[in-house]
């Protein structure tokens, strides 16, 4: 958490983009979220994108189910619309928006509860669908907001924060995006910025449905190994006063490495992530060899990293539906109300 | 032997099995009644199952043009073996019994207070076709011939009829006009005819359309303006996004380039299809959803949002029998509490109550207009009985003149000349806050959308008094809605009465036929047939000017009298229920019955 209020006033020497904006445009309102929480690394990566890719903010929309993944738009991009709309759900709500008005960019971000569990079947539905967005889950393995349960993500035989086994096998999110048609599949880390950035371009810029799945941290619920000590304390200290949980600052994990090569990355409860990314050569255009490929590194206990699949002709909804290119919102009666005339011939009809 | 003696009068069913074909020679049998110029109501009676099974079609013949179930049947058309005893034992006293008499049944099937006509059906059809589908088909054109005759109807009302409906297809054309032939030949060789029931030729259906309430709901949609459809099937909604989409293709195609001023996704779920309508509403889209009780219950998360982010939204809720499954294909008036308040938390939805055809198309268009006017959902209640039933009805009209009330949007423009924006500000007074589109403009006017708390600047918040502030300006609202809504429809008796009734929907026909009886028997009764949801001052000053008031409505709990009583804070003491929820649309019979039974009692 961030207790400083960001200045109002940018400075003149402040870089501007070739839209004129300057990186502080695409920020947003300070994070609420825990200090060290790989979702912020994750809007970071967002803000610079959009700023890279000259995106005017105001031309994006974002929107989110719940969860503490899920309140990060209110976090970036200050000067476009956001919609935190229920649990799980925001899939339905970013196709329809989408229908609406096909000009905007669309970005949905999501959790791994939001998007794993309650919202399996939107997930699964708008990646078939093809709506043309950019869909992120921050995936950390647990709820975060409802204070660490165990998400569909979570690997068998983890532990929860109170100790419990977990014994349902995962959901791979990316699995199911490859197997159900989305044309942009991807996944990377919080905190290798230098792959992030350039896949949420990569996926801003897509002409379908494009997925990230992202493997986020949260410092508070998968760092009970190392530290509950204090964390219980303070708590059983607190409790006087009122029983609002203590968040213990954790430091942002963060990570960088070559092409092709295997990172062990320690996460804040002591355990191991072993990413593997993508080679320079691997060839990301055949669907089936990228299951085959994200199969085969799971088996070994390691995530594949980078952009695993791209239809780079992709089209969308729209394009299925073959909606008009002039946006739906803004047709008005004389374009959609057929008038009296065909009432009468209806109404004759129906004699 | 008695037999009943009615001219343009009088209740036909039909018994068929699913499947065969009748429903299309069941319609022709209408249609052809109603060019004689003389109003049918029917009503397709169908239990929840498919191909094989029993159904019904029931047709009130009327030239006074009362469009409610009347109750009873006075010929009943026997053509399923596995419903013939209780199709028997439904037909009155005196009237008539119609059946392929090809296989001789044993005398214990008949009923002797019952007239009995046999028309040999399978053997003429055989005589006449070789093919088997061909035999099914026409048979059911061979009596609706046979009964042409027996109830007088011209054979030249369904020759026009036929050459409209197979303009191009001469040989379809020949063929049924030949197979009618068959059946009203065999009855003026064989029968004597016509009955004592029969039609003849009135004026009593002017310029009126027949059409049902589903198809008309489509159509109003196109017209006010939707061009977002997301929908998931369920019974008996499914025809409104079908009639939708069949209007769409017709109205809403560039002819130059072929591209869709339109866009309908089947959703996986009705969680999905509200989502995306909630998401095209908040984009600025004019977008609705249909279903029935069970979408509704999982809609309502999604409702709640609706209302309290405040984002325009049309639901057609075509009811059916409730609670959960219920009688999925049954009408009912049994949804009202759980869409007048659907979600949790303090919430209270604007409903709309169309009573026939006519105005499921004026009212599914004008919800567009509320919905965006309000920004908040607004439910078109309609049920199975005026959904999926053709009735006789007012024309549609459109006044071309008028332009879509988009409501309260923010233009860039405005922003620009420096109008202030708080996107939960009553401004105004009326409750209703300004919104901005996204992707409006490149520095004001953006805001956050969410189900949390706020205050009017859109800014979370948890505190108190932003919550109330919020909480009563959504009041507010709903007071201004009273004002926007259709309103109740005032019908006062012929003699100055302390008895009132409140109806609404579907009811409607049978409660104006109810109110005539009983007008004619000395019993008189002011009506007040309410359109909408908040309900206007008219509504409490009616029932305060009544010492007692019925309400009379299609559910066990008397709904809108909960409802009533809830919202005006009106003594329960004074509202009487009259409840009918068998499934069946409620008949004047009944009503009259039971307001008799009230007043009686009084009475002693
Ligand atoms: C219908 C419904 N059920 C449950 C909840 C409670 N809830 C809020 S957030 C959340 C889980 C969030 O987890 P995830 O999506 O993984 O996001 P994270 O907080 O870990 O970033 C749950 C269960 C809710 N808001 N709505
Ligand atoms: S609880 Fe976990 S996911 Fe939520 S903000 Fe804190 S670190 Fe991030």
């Amino acid at each position: 958490m961030t207790f400083i209020a960001k200045p109002r006033l940018h400075h003149p020497t402040l870089h501007t983009n070739q839209v004129g904006y300057t990186r502080r445009d695409y920020e947003g309102r300070i994070s609420t979220l825990c200090a060290g929480c790989g979702h912020d690394s994750i809007s970071a990566a967002i803000i610079q994108a959009c700023w890279d890719l000259n995106i005017e903010p105001h031309r994006v929309a974002k929107l989110s189910g719940i969860g503490c993944s899920s309140k990060t738009p209110d976090y970036f991009l200050g000067a476009s619309h956001g919609f935190n709309t229920v649990h799980g759900r925001m899939p339905s709500v970013l196709t329809g928006a989408n229908l609406a008005n096909r000009e905007l960019l669309y970005l949905g971000v999501s959790g791994d509860g939001d998007s794993a569990s309650i919202g399996l079947g939107q997930f699964a539905n708008a990646m078939r669908r093809g709506v043309r967005m950019a869909y992120i889950v921050e995936n950390n393995g647990v709820y975060g907001l409802t204070k660490g349960q165990f998400s569909a993500t979570a690997d068998r035989g983890s532990k929860s924060k109170k100790g419990v086994v977990n014994s349902e096998s995962p959901v791979d999110l990316v699995g199911i995006a490859l197997q159900l048609g989305a044309t942009y599949v991807a996944r990377s880390f919080s905190g290798d910025k230098a792959q992030l950035v350039p896949l949420i371009k990569g996926a801003m810029e897509h002409g379908g449905a494009a997925f990230i799945d992202v493997i986020s941290p949260c410092v508070t619920f998968n760092n009970h190994s190392g530290s509950t000590k204090s964390y219980d304390y303070v708590r059983q200290h607190n409790e006087a006063v009122s029983r609002i949980d203590f968040m213990e600052p954790g430091q942002e994990i963060t990570t960088d490495y070559p092409p092709g090569a295997l990172v062990e990355v320690e996460q804040h409860d002591g355990s191991l992530l072993r990413l593997r990314k993508l080679h320079t050569d691997y060839d990301p255009t055949d669907r089936y060899a990228a299951m085959s490929y994200m199969q085969t590194h799971a088996a070994l206990g390691e995530i594949l990293t980078g952009l695993l699949y791209i239809d780079p002709l992709a089209t969308d909804l729209h394009t299925a539906l073959n909606t008009t290119a002039q946006p739906l919102n803004t047709l008005n009666a004389a374009q959609l109300n057929p008038g009296q005339k065909a009432l009468d011939k209806i109404n004759a009809a129906l004699r | 032997m008695k037999r009943i003696e009615a001219i343009n009068d009088f209740v036909i069913k039909f018994a068929n099995v699913n499947g065969s074909g009748s429903a299309s020679a069941n319609e022709l049998f209408a249609k052809a009644v109603m060019r004689m110029g003389v109003p049918v109501s029917p009503r397709n009676i169908f239990p929840s199952n498919i191909q094989g099974m029993p159904t019904w079609y029931e047709a009130r013949v009327c030239e006074k043009g009362y469009h409610g179930r009347r109750g009873g049947v006075d010929m009943m058309v026997a053509m399923n073996p596995q419903t013939w005893d209780a199709d028997v034992a439904e037909v009155e006293t005196g009237g008539y019994l119609f059946y392929d008499s090809t296989r001789p049944l044993p005398a214990s099937k008949f009923r002797d207070d019952v007239h009995t006509i046999g028309v040999p059906l399978t053997d003429i059809a055989n005589a006449a076709y070789s093919e088997p589908r061909q035999r099914q088909l026409f048979k059911n054109i061979i009596y609706v011939g046979a009964l042409s005759v027996l109830l007088d109807v011209e054979a030249q009302v369904f020759e026009t009829l036929f050459a409209e409906q197979y303009k191009g297809k001469e040989r379809l054309l020949e063929s049924n006009v030949q197979a009618l032939h068959l059946g009203r030949n065999y009855v003026k060789e064989h029968l004597q005819a016509p009955l004592g029931i029969r039609v003849q030729r009135a004026d009593n259906v002017g310029d009126q359309i027949f059409t049902d309430g589903n198809s008309a709901a489509g159509l109003g949609l196109v017209y006010g303006g939707a061009t977002v459809a997301a929908w998931y099937p369920i019974t008996p909604s499914t025809s409104v996004p079908e009639a939708f989409q069949k209007y769409c293709s017709k109205f809403r195609v560039d002819p130059a380039t072929g591209q869709h001023k339109f866009a309908i996704v089947q959703a996986e779920d009705e969680l999905a299809s509200i989502g995306m309508v909630v998401g095209a509403g908040w984009n600025g889209a004019r977008a609705f959803t249909a279903t029935s009780g069970p979408g509704v219950s999982l809609m309502t998360e999604f409702i709640g949002l609706a209302y309290f982010a405040e984002i325009p939204v049309t639901i057609i809720n075509v009811q059916r029998g409730g609670p959960s499954t219920g009688m999925p294909t049954r009408t009912q008036q049994s949804d009202l509490l759980s869409c007048a308040y659907a979600s949790h938390g303090d919430t209270k939805h604007v409903l709309l109550f169309p009573q026939d055809p006519h105005e499921c198309f004026t009212h599914s268009a004008a919800a567009l207009d509320l919905a965006e006017r309000l920004q908040t959902p607004i439910f078109v209640m309609s049920d199975l009985d005026i959904g999926m039933n053709q009735r006789l009805c007012k024309p549609f009209v459109w006044d071309d003149a008028q332009a879509y009330d988009r409501g309260k949007i923010m233009t860039a423009e405005e922003l620009e000349a420096g109008k202030p924006f708080g996107r939960y500000r009553d401004v105004d007074g009326d409750g209703i806050p300004w919104r901005t589109l996204p992707g409006t403009h490149p520095s004001k006017g953006a805001f956050f959308t969410r189900g949390t708390s706020r205050n009017p600047q859109a800014m979370y918040s948890e505190a108190g008094p932003d919550y109330i502030y919020n909480m009563e300006r959504l009041l507010r609202k709903f007071i201004t809605a009273a004002t926007l809504v259709p309103q109740p429809v005032f019908r006062p008796a012929q003699q100055p009465t302390r008895l009132g009734v409140i109806y609404y929907g579907s009811t409607s026909p049978a409660m104006r036929e109810a109110l005539d009886v009983l007008e004619r028997n000395g019993v008189y009764v002011d009506a007040m047939r309410l359109c909408a949801f908040p309900f206007p001052d008219s509504v409490s000053e009616f029932i305060a000017a009544h010492d007692k008031v019925f309400v009379a409505e299609q559910n066990r709990d008397g709904q809108m009298r909960t409802l009533l009583i809830n919202e005006l804070e009106i003594n329960p003491a004074k509202l009487v229920r009259v409840l009918h929820y068998d499934g069946t649309p409620i008949t004047a019979r009944f009503i009259i019955r039971t307001i008799h039974d009230s007043v009686a009692k009084e009475l002693v």
